[in-house]
């Protein structure tokens, strides 16, 4: 038989069972459509961090108590504004140098109130990290050294307190303590389903009065360049090792942020493919036990295309070439419809999604295979039936 | 077994002397069922010749239904030799097997057998896909087969549109459109009612002359036995009786075909062999010629059919 026609008898042998067709093809559409969605969302996810990331500023040196790694908890830290002014003596330029010491508030506006990030900081920040405002102006040397109680507002917290009003120059209370609003940043959006304007800025020193400590919770230095970050690091950790021998600090850089969550996401991405994988696997054993129950619910017209000239190769190609179009229609239709939610999920939904070439082609390879592995056995089967015996069945 | 079989079965023939179409020398089939063995055939010689026509009656159970397995090539003996078209079964691979199907058996089983939700001339096609013919070319022979089996205006209706004795000539018209040189039909009429089954034994009859098929056909009913060239009867596995029917008049349809219609080698005179199992009966008549229209109409290879050597051949050298 030849091959265009073997392909036209299993296109019809499908068509022939359309419902049982498409009910098969099922698990192979929903095995590659959550294969080609789950590994656009881990894509889309780490595309959006690192871009994140990279948007904090160039050359950045995050130095805080403790130790970087997956699962550590945080540290209490022991840091005050006087290893602040050891660091900046290090580094050697007080422009470059940013803290923060962040606690959760209730802001409060007339009649309406917003629960938000307070973050105690230097008037370094924008600087060192790159943030601009969309209106009035940020925080001066002036209000960090005397302690003023001004604020600057993230997007959402002025949207939230101040939905028809301007909110400059009007009043904040922050944890039932008064502030002034002096700015209004611009806004970042949403990273990770955490709103990253839903913050408020005010003098280091005015938090830490606020809720009576002297603590800083980390320190952030924009390195002079590049080649010297880790060097800088080092002896930046070295000062404050010195002066808090039982505290561990780690300095880490952007690159080394990136590299942790490009591993984690990376995993991520892994272990949603392989769940999707482990579906697709189960759609492959359907395909397998169709094609067993349609061999046995042929068996009379295997017997009859045997009688009249079947060879046993003819027969297990046919049964084969089912199982392949099974599986690889049921494929396309899943891309399809995994590409098709993908998007659907990167445009209406906050969850990122980038549709990745090697997804597809592993997706569609994969189904075709699983096709070609879970049909053998079936047209194995078929081929092999004794004409005599299949002709009895009823 | 390597030995081609062709030239073992006729290397013995005098010159001038028909190659069967079928020929079985002292063929058993064993089943196994179960580890309990059924001997369905024990020990069955006969030949068919191209043009023959054979009722094949007995009762259920007697093997009819093995016999005609075995020699349509869709069974194997499990002992003795089979010959068909010139091969032996016994050195062929399934696929061989498969081949020589396609080439030179048709089957007509009494469950008709047809492909559903397929249309008459895609039914009638199949053997002819098994044989690379083109689509098209198919088609037409398909679409000119039903004509004969007078369904030229159902080509493209299906099965389950169709009354029993239309698909039943469906059938046949698959069995005949590969051209073989023999067609085994099971019981071709049991799924019918008489007058649809007389109409279809009209059919086969008519087409067996006139193509020079040979056709051997089971059936229950006497009458039809008796207007066959030769009636072998089985019981228990064994034939217990092969004879030429006394007087088979003319089928109604062979008598209003014009001669030029018979191929030359059809000569239903010719008497199919039988050397005798161990304990069949003393051969009967031979030679049921006399009579037949058709006997020795021309056909140069026919003229030989009746010598007398030719009705006992010993059975197959090793
Ligand atoms: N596949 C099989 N397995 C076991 N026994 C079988 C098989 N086919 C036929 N037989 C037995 O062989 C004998 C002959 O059967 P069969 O050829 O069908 O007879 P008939 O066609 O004359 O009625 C019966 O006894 C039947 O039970
Ligand atoms: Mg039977």
């Amino acid at each position: 038989m030849r091959v265009a026609e073997a392909w036209r008898v299993a296109l019809d042998a499908l068509r022939a069972n359309r419902l049982r067709s498409a009910l098969t093809m099922l698990g192979v559409i929903i095995g590659v459509a959550s294969v080609v969605l789950l590994v656009a969302i881990g894509t889309g996810t780490k595309q959006k961090v690192e871009q994140q990331v990279e948007g904090l500023g160039s050359n950045l040196l995050l130095v805080v108590p403790g130790r970087i790694e997956v699962g550590n908890a945080p540290v209490v830290s022991p840091l005050t504004l006087k290893d602040v002014d050891a660091v900046t003596r290090v580094v050697g330029d007080p422009d470059r140098v940013a803290v923060t010491v962040a606690s959760g508030a209730t802001a409060r506006a007339g009649a309406r109130s917003d629960f938000t990030t307070v973050q105690g900081v230097l008037e370094t920040t924008p600087a060192v990290f790159t943030r601009s405002l969309a209106r009035g102006r940020y925080l001066t040397g002036t209000d960090v050294d005397t302690s003023r109680r001004v604020a600057v507002l993230g997007d959402s917290v002025a949207r939230a307190l101040f939905p028809d009003r301007d909110p400059l120059g009007q009043q904040v209370a922050l944890a039932g303590v008064r502030f002034r609003v002096i700015g209004v940043f611009a806004p970042l959006g949403q990273s990770l389903g955490v709103d990253r304007d839903d913050e408020v800025h005010v003098p280091v020193t005015a938090a830490q009065r606020l809720w009576g400590t002297q603590r800083v919770d980390g320190i952030a230095v924009k390195a002079p360049d590049r080649e010297r970050i880790d060097e800088l690091g080092e002896r930046i950790v070295a000062e404050l090792n010195r002066r808090h021998p039982d505290t561990e600090f780690s300095a880490v850089t952007q690159q080394q942020i990136l590299g942790v969550l490009g591993d984690i996401l990376g995993v991520l991405t892994g272990v949603l493919a392989a769940i999707a994988g482990i579906s697709l696997l189960v759609g492959g054993v359907g395909v397998s036990n169709i094609m067993l129950v349609s061999v046995r619910e042929r068996t009379r017209e295997i017997g009859l295309r045997k009688a009249v000239g079947a060879r046993p190769r003819d027969i297990g190609v046919q049964f084969l070439l089912e199982a392949v179009l099974l599986t690889t229609i049921g494929g396309l239709t899943g891309m399809a419809l995994g590409v098709g939610t993908a998007l659907l999920v990167d445009a209406l939904s906050p969850i990122p999604a980038a549709i990745t070439w090697w997804s597809l082609a592993l997706a569609f390879g994969v189904s075709a295979v699983v096709g070609i592995v879970f049909g053998v056995v079936p047209a194995q089967r078929a081929g092999r039936l004794d004409p005599v015996v299949a002709l009895r069945t009823e | 077994m390597t030995e081609p079989a062709v030239a073992d079965s006729r290397g013995d023939r005098p010159a001038g002397e028909r190659v069967p179409a079928i020929e079985a020398v002292d063929v058993s089939r064993t089943y196994q069922l179960d580890g309990v063995s059924v001997e369905a055939l024990r020990g069955v010689s006969l030949t068919v010749q191209p043009g023959d026509y054979v009722a094949l009656v007995g009762p259920s159970g007697s093997g009819k239904s093995t016999l005609m397995h075995l020699l349509g090539g869709l069974d194997r003996p499990t002992g003795g030799r089979l010959v068909i078209g010139g091969r032996d079964v016994n050195a062929l691979a399934p696929p061989e097997m498969a081949t020589l199907r396609n080439e030179t058996i048709g089957f007509v089983f009494q469950a008709f057998h047809l492909l559903p939700r397929t249309s008459a001339v895609e039914n009638v096609a199949l053997p002819l896909v098994y044989r690379g013919v083109s689509a098209r070319q198919r088609r037409e022979r398909a679409a000119a087969m039903l004509g004969r089996v007078g369904l030229g205006h159902r080509l493209d209706h299906r099965p389950n549109q169709m009354s029993g004795g239309e698909q039943q000539r469906v059938a046949i018209a698959r069995a005949l459109v590969t051209e073989p040189t023999v067609l085994l039909a099971d019981e071709p009429t049991g799924n019918l009612d008489s007058v649809t089954g007389a109409a279809l034994l009209e059919l086969l009859e008519q087409l067996n002359a006139e193509s020079g098929v040979a056709l051997v056909m089971v059936t229950h009913d006497q009458e039809v036995a008796a207007r066959a060239h030769r009636r072998i009867t089985m019981r228990d596995g064994v034939v217990v009786a092969d004879s030429a029917a006394s007087a088979h008049p003319p089928s109604a349809g062979t008598a209003d075909l014009p001669a030029h219609d018979r191929p030359p080698s059809v000569d239903h005179g010719r008497p199919a062999t039988l050397v005798s199992a161990p304990s069949a009966e003393p051969r009967s008549a031979s030679g049921s010629g006399p009579g037949h229209p058709s006997g020795g109409s021309g056909g140069a290879a026919g003229a030989t059919g009746r010598l007398p050597h030719d009705v006992e051949r010993p059975g197959g050298t090793p």
